[in-house]
């Protein structure tokens, strides 16, 4: 781990019950770098964002964020470490306050972590909605004034007010019209460049991720599959699952895109072996009898398959 | 320069083969009334589908794309007030009473819903859904419908059929129940297919997987598909022709490669550059400044002009239909192939 690396998750797992929700889960991310979580339903994706942030509690597994372990940390202390992890969540709708106006929504995360006096928090309230591009006059105007687009720059502005190194953005668009997306893309774009500010970004479509995010993890049923650096995973892709994803979602009707067939199957039956088995075109006797691991394959790029055994690290 | 107005007679607006026209909507237009008089929802849409032809209805939420589809199944609300023509079949099915409209549907016309919790019963199996609109529509005997009802879920690819035919539709994942939903809506061998947003909200392999099944279906039983979507991409790849609407107005027709590859009308360039691509290496997106305007706050002339980076002094006045140089575009200035 070098001194930019802001966090790092190794061995994480989540059970519910009987259900393996996140397994094994290991990346670390960068200062000022957008690392891209990428799955389907049941991926365990957003699950692994909440421990992150430990806003639920790992069954097994270390976080360490700034330096420390966020397991060893009283409630106390981890309510002041939120301070430098906030969220954005898909449905602004649901996330602010419908009673709180957009200067409440913003001056309350200030208050909660006793940061500045009143004037100077009302003055940063006034500075975030001009960093989003709102108008000043929007200050003393309720959630339900705005569209889905407005609210979600509220509520990019909400997570900056206390000045994170981390946000962790679980389907920051993917409620909203593709018009409004790309001015909310942009607008975490330029955020991210002018605050440094580290990013964790959940999302279940490739485009998105990939006009986004400097590194990406795939995942599947609960495991991460395959990891690098984006251009890495879109022009060389190892994983046969990462592979089929890229041609579901930009193969063309003409030369037939290369389908997986069957659905995912339940968490609550992981399939033995390698979880992708059931439906990996390539699929052979081992993969069922045993577990591949995560392998190297040089240029930051990591994948777990049997396909890539011996494979030499280039 | 002298404007053509695209009517049904341009190319653009018929399929280009001779095939037999299955649907014809002719200046659709819904309003909707309330206390303060009637609001215009969607304003003169004009399009065609041939048998066994993909047309895409395409635009952003609130562009009128689903209220047109509504309209043309005769589940347009209450309050609904809808002009023009609509043609199925070579019968102008418009003016008929309600009841006879419901008939159509099932019959003539299959219905594919975003969400199938929403239009699947809940509480019948997934048999009783299937063999009562088999029965109703088609006179079979309950053997009958129930022995076609398992061929058609055999034939959708869902595997158990006798046994998902005693189940219900919440023990089925999306993309069974999507599946469940095609198969209901060819049931009765119907010449045209609605499918709104079928695939928006299932996961992307699983998408891919339902699109491959729609189009096996449009070409094994020649059906004329209507596809209601947002996504361009899937328009290039899955659709013949396209009609793209913005605020209630057919802001450009025509081939949907064509206009997915180099679309003539501002917006629908507009949206292909908000979207980030495979393969992108731009540093931004190019998004449409704005936003779309509400229904009821369309601005006067042409309703994109606000927002249009190219919008001039004509703009004030609504542009026509017009035929261009590939498509129909409703634009005093719209772009050139390849700008």
């Amino acid at each position: 781990m070098t001194d930019d690396t802001i966090l790092s998750v190794s061995g994480l797992s989540k059970n519910f019950k009987a259900v393996k929700a996140v397994r094994d889960v290991s990346f670390s991310i960068r200062r000022g770098k957008t690392f891209g979580l990428v799955g389907e339903s049941g991926s365990g994706k957003s699950t692994t964002a909440r421990l992150v942030l430990r806003l639920i509690e790992p069954t097994s597994g270390s976080i360490r964020f700034r330096g420390r372990e966020l397991a060893n940390f009283s409630p106390a202390e981890l309510r002041a470490e939120r301070r430098h992890m906030q969220m954005i969540f898909q449905d602004p709708y649901g996330s602010l306050n419908p009673r709180m106006s957009v200067r409440e929504t913003l001056i309350e995360p200030q208050l909660v972590h006793g940061i500045g006096t009143p004037a100077e928090r009302i003055q940063t309230a006034e500075l975030l909605l001009a960093e989003v591009s709102l108008p000043r006059a929007a200050l003393d105007r309720h959630p339900h004034e705005f569209s889905g687009g407005q609210r979600q720059r509220i509520a990019i502005a909400r997570a900056l007010a206390t000045n994170p190194e981390l946000i962790v953005a679980d389907e920051p668009v993917s409620a909203l019209d593709v018009s409004v997306q790309a001015q909310v893309l942009n607008l975490m774009r330029d955020l991210q460049d002018r605050h440094r500010t580290t990013m964790l970004f959940i999302s279940h479509d490739l485009r998105v991720v990939q006009f986004m995010c400097d590194e990406i993890a795939v995942m599947y049923l609960g495991e991460v599959v395959e990891q690098g650096p984006r251009d890495r995973i879109y022009y060389s892709a190892a994983h046969p699952y990462t592979q089929a994803l890229l041609a579901s979602a930009t193969g063309k009707r003409d030369g037939k895109r290369a389908r997986l067939k069957g659905e995912i199957p339940s968490a609550h039956a992981v399939p033995s072996g390698c979880a992708f088995r059931t439906r990996c075109p390539h699929a052979f006797e081992r993969c069922a009898l045993e577990k591949p691991a995560i392998r190297d394959l040089g240029l930051g790029q990591k994948a777990a398959c049997h396909l890539l055994d011996g494979q030499a690290v280039s | 320069m002298t404007v053509r107005t695209a009517s049904d007679s341009t190319p653009t607006a018929q399929p280009a083969s001779a095939r037999e026209l299955v649907l014809e909507v002719r200046d659709l237009s819904v309003s909707l009334r309330n206390a303060d008089g009637l609001l215009p929802i969607v304003t003169d849409v004009s399009f065609s589908i041939a048998e066994g032809e993909a047309v895409a209805l395409a635009g952003e939420s609130g562009c009128g794309k689903s209220i047109t589809a509504s309209a043309i199944m005769g589940i347009a609300p209450d309050n609904a007030e809808i002009s023009g023509t609509i043609i199925l079949n070579g019968a102008a099915i418009s003016g008929l009473p309600h009841r006879e409209r419901r008939k159509l549907c099932g019959r003539h016309m299959g219905f594919i819903f975003q969400e199938p919790m929403t239009a699947l019963h809940p509480t019948l199996t997934v048999g009783r859904q299937m063999t009562d609109t088999l029965r109703h529509n088609l006179g079979l005997s309950h053997a009958a419908a129930t022995d076609r009802a398992a061929e058609l879920l055999d034939r959708v690819g869902i595997p158990r059929a006798r046994e998902i035919l005693k189940g219900y539709v919440h023990e089925l994942s999306g993309g069974m129940r999507q599946r469940v939903m095609i198969a209901l809506a060819i049931s009765c061998g119907p010449s045209l297919v609605i499918a709104d947003e079928p695939t928006t909200a299932l996961d992307v392999t699983i998408q891919a997987q339902v699109l491959d099944l729609l189009d096996e279906m449009r070409r094994e039983f020649e059906l004329a598909m209507l596809f209601i979507t947002h996504d361009l991409e899937l328009v290039g790849d899955f659709c013949d022709r396209a009609v793209v609407m913005y605020a209630g107005d057919v802001v450009e027709r025509g081939r949907a490669a064509d206009i997915v590859r180099s679309p003539a009308h501002p917006y629908a360039r507009g949206l292909i550059d908000a979207m980030p691509r495979h393969g992108d290496q731009r540093a931004r997106l190019t998004p449409i400044p704005g936003t779309v305007p509400p229904v009821g706050h369309w601005p006067q002339g042409c309703r994109f002009a606000p927002r249009c980076s190219r919008a001039g002094k004509k703009c004030t006045v609504r542009p026509p239909l017009a035929v261009h140089i590939r498509s129909d575009v409703r634009c005093w200035y719209p772009l050139k192939v390849g700008q």
